[in-house]
């Protein structure tokens, strides 16, 4: 037990730090003055000109803006699909169209990321072709796009949660009288509602994220910001992505640390009030 | 095993039950079976210079619809040896990061699952955090530490290990570097999530029989594993095959993956036919590993807990 122990632990410390290595790399050379970037300059660093050069690019803030729109629009819609289609597997047993449904929902998250970007491009030309919508390609068709890859992810989450849950909770308020839909706001609805938050974190940051999907299904003059990073080190290393990268990390970081604790402190409360409950006299 | 169905099921008129399901349903037909049929026609159709750039299935002749169907799209990718070599370069690539991850990740994952309730959920977080943040710039860092005045081969020069700086960037040892890295995630949590399971008396109790740590572990702890071990190596091996991103930053220039090959025939050569007979022969590659994922994702969906 002991000695294999010790091989997991010091695996799992190396891993961590070819995790984090890269990571640290990038910060600290955003720091950096050399335009060399891996030189590090010690006479005039650190500097913040990285961070300087990149509040005056209009090209990475209007790439930067696009995406969080479309990120924004992109989960909420993928977060209401996705809870819909979990709550289906989970719940509904078996009904026609489940095993599509089921499969529709495993493929996209595995599916090589140059096979859906092409497949839905040449679904909008043809629909183009037909009906005369969508009129050329853009933030609408990378929204749309977006959309479908990212539901599918939450409603993995979505599934796995009703799943661990029974489904005597439903039952007791359905036998108090409760309506199905006052079931669904008063029961169900609370109980996977960390799991639609976490579903529409993780969308969000998929479609802010993507690269590959995008340029299949993005025109001219909509170069969202992944499109913009790609082009720029697609020539080489530059510093005020080093920079870019940084502030990206510290709101991620902040991000998932605050969603963190406050999954823990909801789940606190509900054990406390758990207890509570218990303790009462009838 | 389907899951039973709750009141929320049995209660809710038929009508609201079909709207629920009914509504991502049509959603993924539309925008994700549809589209595969699109590729699927336009691959049997020939390239012209037109917009959209292929050819209509249907050609009309004396008023009668005749389909026009070309194999010559998949022909060429039998022909020309780039083809080939790039689909079996994306494969062994794929293999041996999958393989990585593997090695990688298991240990990992098994001293998660092993250590402490309280630590377990902070290493958990520490592993994921990466995953949320860019990939495009977690794999542009590699650059930075991979090229040839880069921090690796500063501080191997500056160490004295080496003399001359060593070509690591458009090498396949950097595509595997990066795919691991971009990865590593996918094949850790379904391990983590199998491991974590497990019961640990069986494993004192093989030691109570005599058996060494690591004979327990091979006998014990790796079969009830396998499951996990499936579902990561699966979670990695399919999306690497398709993989563009890695090997268009830090791969090599003189062999391409084909997810390369099959965005250059699109946006460089303007061949959509082409680019989609790529597409579905990389899919038909893909079918039996697709499916046995989601085998593997049924049951453990699915499997009373």
């Amino acid at each position: 037990m002991r000695s294999h122990g010790r091989f997991s632990r010091s695996m799992l410390g190396l891993g961590l730090v070819f995790l984090y290595v890269p990571i640290l790399s990038m910060i600290v050379f955003s720091f950096n003055n050399s335009r060399l970037v891996t030189v590090w300059d010690a006479a005039h660093s650190p500097t913040l000109k990285w961070y300087a050069e990149l509040a005056s690019n209009q090209q990475i803030l209007g790439g930067a803006w696009l995406s969080i729109r479309i990120a924004l629009v992109s989960a909420t819609a993928a977060s209401v699909l996705g809870t819909l289609a979990g709550i289906a597997l989970a719940r509904f047993g078996r009904f026609r169209g489940r095993t599509l449904l089921a499969g529709m929902t495993t493929a996209p998250i595995v599916m090589p990321e140059v096979i859906t970007g092409l497949s839905l491009l040449l679904l909008f030309v043809a629909l183009e072709h037909a009906i005369g919508w969508p009129r050329g390609v853009g933030a609408v068709t990378i929204t749309l796009a977006h959309i479908t890859f990212c539901m599918a992810f939450v409603t993995v989450v979505v599934q796995s949660r009703l799943i661990g849950f029974d489904v005597s909770l439903e039952e007791a308020a359905m036998d108090l009288g409760a309506r199905p839909h006052t079931v669904f706001r008063r029961v169900t609805l609370p109980l996977i509602l960390p799991a639609i938050v976490s579903g529409w974190l993780l969308a969000f940051t998929l479609s802010w994220d993507d690269l590959v999907v995008t340029q299949f299904v993005a025109g001219p003059g909509s170069s969202t910001l992944p499109m913009v990073i790609f082009s720029k080190v697609r020539l080489g290393v530059s510093p005020d992505v080093n920079a870019l990268a940084t502030i990206l990390v510290l709101i991620v970081a902040s991000g998932i640390v605050t969603s963190a604790l406050w999954l823990r402190r909801r789940q606190q409360r509900r054990e406390h009030d758990a207890q509570l409950a218990a303790a009462e006299p009838l | 095993m389907t899951p039973p169905a709750s009141p929320l099921a049995r209660a809710r008129s038929s009508s609201g039950r079909r709207l629920i399901a009914g509504i991502p349903i049509a959603w993924l037909l539309a925008l994700f079976l549809v589209p595969f049929l699109i590729v699927l026609k336009i691959s049997l159709s020939e390239v012209r210079l037109a917009v959209p750039p292929y050819a209509p299935l249907l050609q009309w002749r004396h008023g009668i619809p005749l389909p026009a169907l070309h194999l010559s799209n998949y022909a060429f990718l039998f022909t020309d040896p780039l083809y080939a070599s790039s689909y079996l370069y994306s494969l062994k690539v794929a293999a041996v990061s999958t393989a990585c991850c593997l090695a990688i990740g298991y240990p990992m994952a098994y001293a998660i699952a092993r250590s402490g309730a309280a630590s377990r959920s902070v290493l958990l977080m520490a592993v994921v955090l990466p995953f949320w943040t860019s990939l495009l710039l977690r794999v542009y860092a590699w650059i930075g530490l991979l090229k040839n005045n880069g921090v690796i081969n500063n501080v191997l020069l500056a160490l004295g290990v080496i003399h001359e700086p060593l070509t690591l960037l458009q090498t396949d040892f950097a595509v595997y570097i990066g795919i691991v890295y971009s990865y590593l995630p996918f094949m850790i949590l379904p391990l983590y999530a199998n491991l974590e399971k497990h019961d640990v008396t069986l494993l004192e109790a093989a030691a109570d029989l005599g058996a060494t740590p690591f004979r327990a572990f091979l006998r014990v702890t790796l079969p009830q594993s396998l499951p996990g071990i499936a579902s990561g190596g699966l979670l990695v091996f399919i999306p690497a095959v398709g993989e563009y991103v890695v090997p268009s930053l830090l791969g090599r220039t003189d062999q391409l993956m084909i997810g390369r090959v099959l965005s250059d025939e699109f946006f460089e050569n303007r061949d959509w036919p082409l680019a989609s007979a790529v597409a579905i022969l990389m899919l038909l590659l893909l079918v039996v590993p697709i499916t046995l994922l989601q085998r593997l994702e049924k049951r453990s969906l699915e499997a009373p807990s």
